[in-house]
């Protein structure tokens, strides 16, 4: 037993002396948590010098499966053999030992330090115990970025970079440590489609130099533009391993999830009404007293999807919280105008209302933030469901004293029409997966029967039957003419679902384009850039970049 | 009546040279609370390590008869607690405040209770010289006017705590070992990943804050005081807490903080000459610590991961 778990840690490293083709063999890899099943007798086999995607949805057990190689979780059981040697992975430590880097979804870099202190970190030239080397840090970084052509500031702090340089130093960080076996988990989620060729450009590139890239995603146009072979997990199990150049989106979608699935949204043209949101020349700041909004000026009519498509952090969460009423606007204008029901024709101020008196007047807001500000996670079903209309007549006696049966009704109702899988409305919304949880949300909002409605990354963390079924239903309230202002990072849902797509950079709006526009074109605009051709609603951009 | 003594006691010599002294004694515990901190472990149970060390320095002193042993016994004792301290917040990711708490509160109760059943009630007698930690005074450069009386006539420890000081700051912001202890207090995740050993690392920490502690105590007890009472310490493990955040969790600032507070507490002593009431001036100390941390904490940043135990493979 002893003899086994040493000398595969040795032996590894001279790469040459592997017989088996695969750099990476999992068998029979189980994890399990209290009440979930994460790996369930999953097998991967990853040849030498390939880029491999492991696709599944949310909760496949993609991440947990890549975690154990890279030894931050323990496999219940299951062998891992690397270069076809058997191997024990206890920790990062001896991962790196094997020449495996992993790029986490959540980057592993420190905020405060520097480009080069977060690559040599553990790893410092000189040991634990010598002065901190900047020169030669400095140095080895500069050569590591030559080599792979690579360019970064070994001296820039990470919290000055943008995500796709420090998506960078992550990669860097990995082949400082001489990773021959690369792991990306979701890795281009945060990205503009320009850093995202470019990311593929570097990983083709680092696959001809020899290295081994595991890919994981959910984005099946990557699995097919990237990729040579694909393992596809489902609820914690082996469903495929195909060839890319061999299938199709389709199948692997319909392996993925275990049905067919519609992967594009179905929709007639919109007949857009009266105009219901006008914003007007909007500034807020941000947390950090940032100028987040800079004079944005958008309108949004009944009968249409709006899209606001941007990298995140240019001001959309801001814009979605100020016209949600959760935070102060510094200056401009908002307003509401209702465009059928009782109020009809009636105009509302919204600019300096609070998240409460924003609902009265018939705005539905589904946050970006599930689970920070959607939910009352420890809560049960029923009282998330009626969250923010507590005091309605029909829930509450008085405004005050719960009405706990129709509550409990109304719970239910929206629990059949919305096909959240829960065995009771008792339960709390911790117990769901996230598919289910949002929804919750959706249901709620929906429920409101409001004049416009903000959908902030609706489908965020969601699988895909879920998001198929969120993207119908939202559709579905457009053809009733509600006003819709949809906010996604994720350019594919922005472009299948909007009518009109705005296109926020810094603060502003920097064009408002149709869906034909091409991702090209989106992508230079969501990065500053202006494409060559004029515009066609040029003059709606004209108020917006008056100031500045 | 008030300004013509206030001014003599501040251009006196003995005020400052009772200035440093104190500040030396709080900013023991203040390097331990940086040191801690900074690989992401928070220690408010200095107060309560420092009150171990002054009891157990004071207990082996007597019984070895050896100052050294005390000295020794306080430091390993503080080192223990901090021990305890540790397994709670690192291993058993248990609420650190709480911990540090119940540490405070039992370190009170324990050494009064171990003084009184010992002693009778009588309280342990003064020490004899030989078995307190000696002042050291620098031959001629003691008699350089003032700063002779100020810098060179200082207790052994005085000395001491200068070259931790400046061993810490470089130790923190110069090598690599400070550079794996500023990463696992900010991100212990990405610590582990890089290969750093998170907990190796927040366990040395959090021992030689409490190291520090045992020292800050004997340096209290066999020092300045030469014997043990009841809840000697004060409180000064609390405004060491003070000074760590009010020095943004670096040994120098920490130490800027404490020669204040030092001045204070000199001050208090000093001014009761001038006619103010005794226990008012006591608060002295207190009241700029309150002051300082108005003044400043909004300003000051912990690390990102201070008090959030470690789970590995929680990025999930």
């Amino acid at each position: 037993m002893h003899e086994q778990e040493k000398a595969p840690l040795a032996q590894a490293a001279s790469p040459d002396l592997a017989a088996s083709p695969y750099a990476v063999e999992m068998r029979d890899i189980c994890k399990a948590w209290p009440g979930v099943v994460a790996n369930d007798h999953v097998n991967l086999r990853v040849q030498r010098g390939e880029i491999h995607a492991l696709v599944g949805e949310n909760g496949a057990g993609k991440t947990t499966l890549m975690n154990i190689l890279y030894g931050l979780v323990r496999p219940d059981s299951g062998e891992i053999y690397v270069n076809g040697e058997r191997v024990h992975i206890s920790g990062p430590r001896d991962a790196i030992r094997l020449h495996i880097g992993m790029v986490h979804q959540h980057f592993m870099l420190i905020p405060p330090l520097t480009v080069a202190e977060n690559i040599v970190l553990g790893q410092e030239p000189g040991g634990p115990l010598a002065v901190y080397d900047r020169r030669r840090a400095r140095e080895l970084v500069l050569q590591l970025s030559a080599r792979y052509g690579l360019p970064i500031d070994p001296d820039a702090r990470i919290e000055k970079l943008s995500v796709g340089l420090q998506q960078r130093v992550e990669i860097l960080k990995a082949l400082y440590r001489a990773a021959d076996i690369l792991i990306l988990d979701e890795p281009t989620g945060v990205l503009t489609p320009q850093e995202t060729y470019e990311l593929f450009d570097v990983l083709r590139a680092l696959s001809r130099q020899g290295k081994t890239v595991i890919f994981i995603t959910h984005k099946l146009r990557e699995v097919l533009d990237l990729t040579d072979r694909v393992t596809v997990l489902r609820r914690g199990r082996n469903v495929g391993e195909l060839v890319t150049r061999e299938t199709n989106q389709a199948e692997i979608a319909r392996l993925m999830v275990g049905r067919e699935v519609l992967l594009r949204v179905e929709k007639r043209p919109a007949r857009p009404g009266p105009v219901v949101l006008r914003v007007e020349n909007l500034h807020a700041s941000s947390d950090r007293g940032l100028e987040a909004l800079q004079g944005v000026s958008f309108e949004v009519h009944a009968g249409e999807i709006l899209g606001i498509a941007g990298v995140e952090g240019n001001g959309q969460s801001e814009l979605v919280e100020v016209l949600s009423g959760m935070r102060r606007a510094t200056a401009g204008r908002v307003t509401v105008t209702h465009a059928s029901g009782e109020q009809i024709g009636k105009t509302y101020d919204i600019t300096s209302m609070n998240a409460r008196e924003v609902r009265l007047v018939g705005v539905a807001h589904i946050p970006e933030d599930r689970r920070g500000t959607g939910l009352v996670l420890s809560d049960t079903i029923e009282n998330n469901a009626i969250l923010g209309r507590e005091r309605w007549p029909r829930f509450a006696w008085a405004r005050f004293i719960l009405r706990l049966g129709e509550i409990a009704h109304w719970a239910r109702r929206l629990v059949r029409e919305f096909d959240v899988r829960t065995p009771s409305t008792r339960l709390p919304v911790r117990a769901l997966s996230g598919g289910n949880q949002q929804k919750i949300i959706v249901a709620r909002e929906f429920a409101a029967d409001p004049q416009l409605l903000i959908a902030a990354q609706p489908t965020r963390g969601v699988d895909i039957g879920a998001i198929e079924f969120i993207h119908r239903r939202l559709v579905e309230q457009r053809d009733a003419g509600k006003a819709i202002l949809l906010v996604s990072a994720e350019l594919d849902e922005i472009r299948s679902l909007s009518d009109r797509i705005a296109v926020m950079y810094e603060g502003r709006i920097v064009d408002i384009v149709t869906p034909e526009a091409s991702e090209e074109e989106l992508g230079l605009l969501m990065t500053g850039g202006r494409p060559s051709g004029a515009s066609r609603e040029e003059q709606a951009q004209a108020t917006g970049d008056s100031g500045a | 009546m008030f300004w013509p003594i206030f001014l003599r006691v501040i251009t006196s010599g003995d005020l400052w040279q009772a200035s440093l002294q104190f500040a030396a004694l709080l900013l023991l515990p203040a390097l331990g609370g940086v040191i801690s901190e900074r690989s992401g472990v928070v220690n408010i149970a200095m107060e309560g390590m420092m009150l171990i060390g002054c009891y157990v320095g004071v207990v082996i002193t007597l019984a070895s008869h050896s100052v050294l042993v005390g000295l020794l016994a306080a430091i390993i004792a503080g080192g223990l607690l901090a021990l305890v301290h540790g397994v709670v917040s690192i291993h058993l990711k248990a609420d650190q405040i709480i911990s540090g708490i119940a540490i405070n509160v039992a370190a009170l109760g324990l050494t009064n209770y171990l003084n009184i059943i010992q002693t009778g009630g009588q309280g342990i007698p003064s020490l004899a010289s030989n078995l307190r930690l000696p002042m050291l005074s620098w031959g001629p450069l003691a008699q350089i006017p003032f700063l002779g009386q100020v810098l060179f006539q200082q207790n052994v420890v005085f000395y001491v705590t200068i070259v931790i000081l400046i061993g810490l700051q470089f130790l923190l912001f110069r090598t690599n070992l400070g550079l794996r202890i500023r990463a696992v207090g900010e991100h212990p995740q990405a610590a582990d990943t890089a290969g750093i050993a998170v907990r190796l690392i927040r366990y040395a920490c959090v021992v030689a804050s409490g190291l520090l502690s045992g020292l800050a105590g004997a340096f209290l007890a066999l020092g300045v005081a030469g014997t043990f009472n009841s809840n000697m310490t004060a409180g000064r493990g609390f405004i060491a807490l003070a000074a760590v955040v009010f020095g943004k969790y670096t040994p120098l600032g920490a130490a800027g903080a404490c020669l204040i507070f030092g001045l204070g507490l000199a001050l208090s002593v000093r001014l009761q000459d001038t006619g103010i009431d005794s226990n008012l001036l006591a608060t002295l100390p207190y009241i700029l610590t309150i002051i300082a941390l108005i003044g400043l904490v909004g300003r000051t940043v912990a690390p990102a991961a201070d008090g959030v135990p470690y789970e590995p493979g929680s990025a999930e």
